[in-house]
């Protein structure tokens, strides 16, 4: 999608009043009635139109400065879809048959059926499988744990502590099955499997978003004005990052391959940045600084206050 | 885990009136730990999904729960799915798996 700044032929910080009149002579230039049987013109016109459109509107203009809607006004949010959320192990919170409805539907039932010997379904036994039943853990694991992976001890009864390796890049709601760490088997057969359910604790400023990190970031006034080179925690350690000089409460930057390392397949995830800008309440030379000047009229709530 | 207000920030488009009538129809439920309501990642994709439906897609308040139930149904078979997937990528060699693909070709082109 092209830049709608460059559509119009003006630069990002343009004013309402240039912005009209960059609008105007385009549009006179381009219009279709001005330009009969002329199909790149209607084109041409309408990308123009709708460029204004946007852009004349203060609101939407911010939030297309911002990263957080296209061209066409869509929002744009690299937030995972429902789809890829529900198809994950967390999914099953929205079970259509219920919590307790069975784990496979009807079609796979069979594997999973107590033979009773006979050659019931395609695994029938001849004797009742004596292996040891399978128990059932609850495990809560730090949130950086979980992006990169760790190994941690957890507590089995009768005083047994087993470590289990949690893989990088782990669901919330996944169950990790280690074999043979369940219920002991009868007449020497083999024991059950530990299945572990693992839960995540929430982190202080990390969030996760499918395959990335997303974090808000607090910045100064100057870091996000004049621009800045800053330190930003991600998962793998601190980086550096640069601010881009005009930069406000919501800008949006990413870290490349800085998000849920690269697992089952799936490339690694980015981190998210949105800057938060927060200012110093105590900075009297900013305050007489401020007071002094009058040449400033910028009135971020021009677009409320034209409707009411 | 996220609180109640979060969401506003999170997911422009959504109404207070609108969050507070899906979850008494419980349409998206939260997690209540001691009297806190926290909306999970889950969750909190599944808000997003119904201001998509009945916001920007303005499906009739009657038809959202036949939607959802057949999304559920829809995402059960695709969980399912993918546990399969899993399931035969770490248990057949990869020969095994060769041959799968292949019977799977032909039992859906016939």
């Amino acid at each position: 999608m092209a830049d709608l700044y460059e559509t119009l032929g003006v630069s990002r910080d343009v004013d309402a009043g240039a912005l009209r009149r960059a609008y105007r002579k385009l549009a006179k230039k381009h219009h279709p009635d001005l330009n009969p049987g002329d199909k790149a013109a209607e084109e041409r016109f309408k990308s123009i139109a709708s460029a204004y459109d946007l852009l004349s509107d203060p609101a939407k203009r911010a939030r297309y400065d911002a990263g957080e809607i296209d061209a066409s006004g869509e929002e744009r949010h690299p937030h995972p879809s429902y789809s890829s959320q529900a198809e994950q192990a967390q999914g099953r919170k929205y079970r259509s048959a219920g919590p307790d409805a069975p784990d496979f539907s009807d079609i796979f039932a069979e594997y999973f059926r107590e033979g009773d010997g006979m050659g019931s379904g395609p695994f029938g036994r001849a004797h009742r499988d004596p292996r040891g039943q399978d128990r059932h853990y609850s495990l809560d694991v730090d949130f950086l744990d979980a992006v990169i992976g760790a190994t941690r001890r957890l507590a089995l009864p009768e005083g047994k502590g087993i470590d289990v390796r949690i893989p990088a890049g782990i669901d919330e709601g996944q169950v990790l099955r280690l074999k043979g760490q369940g219920g002991p088997g009868r007449d020497g057969a083999p024991a059950g499997d530990a299945l572990i359910e693992v839960h995540i604790r929430p982190h202080p400023w990390f969030r996760r978003e499918g395959d990335n990190i997303v974090l808000d970031l607090p910045v100064s006034l100057s870091e996000a004005v004049l621009g800045a080179k800053v330190h930003v925690p991600t998962p793998g350690g601190s980086v550096a990052m640069s601010i881009p000089p005009k930069s406000d409460t919501g800008t949006r930057l990413r870290l490349r391959g800085r998000g849920i390392p690269a697992h089952a397949g799936r490339p690694a995830g980015d981190q998210y940045v949105t800057l938060r800008v927060v200012l110093n309440r105590d900075d009297a030379d900013l305050a007489a600084f401020l007071r002094e000047r009058t040449t400033d009229g910028f009135n971020p709530r021009a677009a409320m206050e034209a409707a009411s | 885990m996220i609180k109640r207000e979060m969401l506003f920030t999170l997911i422009p488009g959504l109404r207070e009136e609108d969050l507070e009538q899906w979850i008494t129809r419980a349409w998206v439920r939260p997690d209540r730990r001691e009297n806190e309501v926290t909306f999970a990642e889950i969750d909190v994709a599944r808000v997003r999904l119904l201001v998509s439906l009945q916001v920007e897609l303005q499906i009739d308040t009657g038809a959202v729960p036949v939607v959802l139930s057949l999304l559920d149904q829809l995402h059960d078979a695709r969980r399912q799915l993918r546990v399969v997937r899993r399931a035969i990528d770490t248990t057949a060699s990869e020969d095994l798996r060769r041959r799968i693909a292949e019977q799977m070709r032909r039992l859906t082109t016939g």
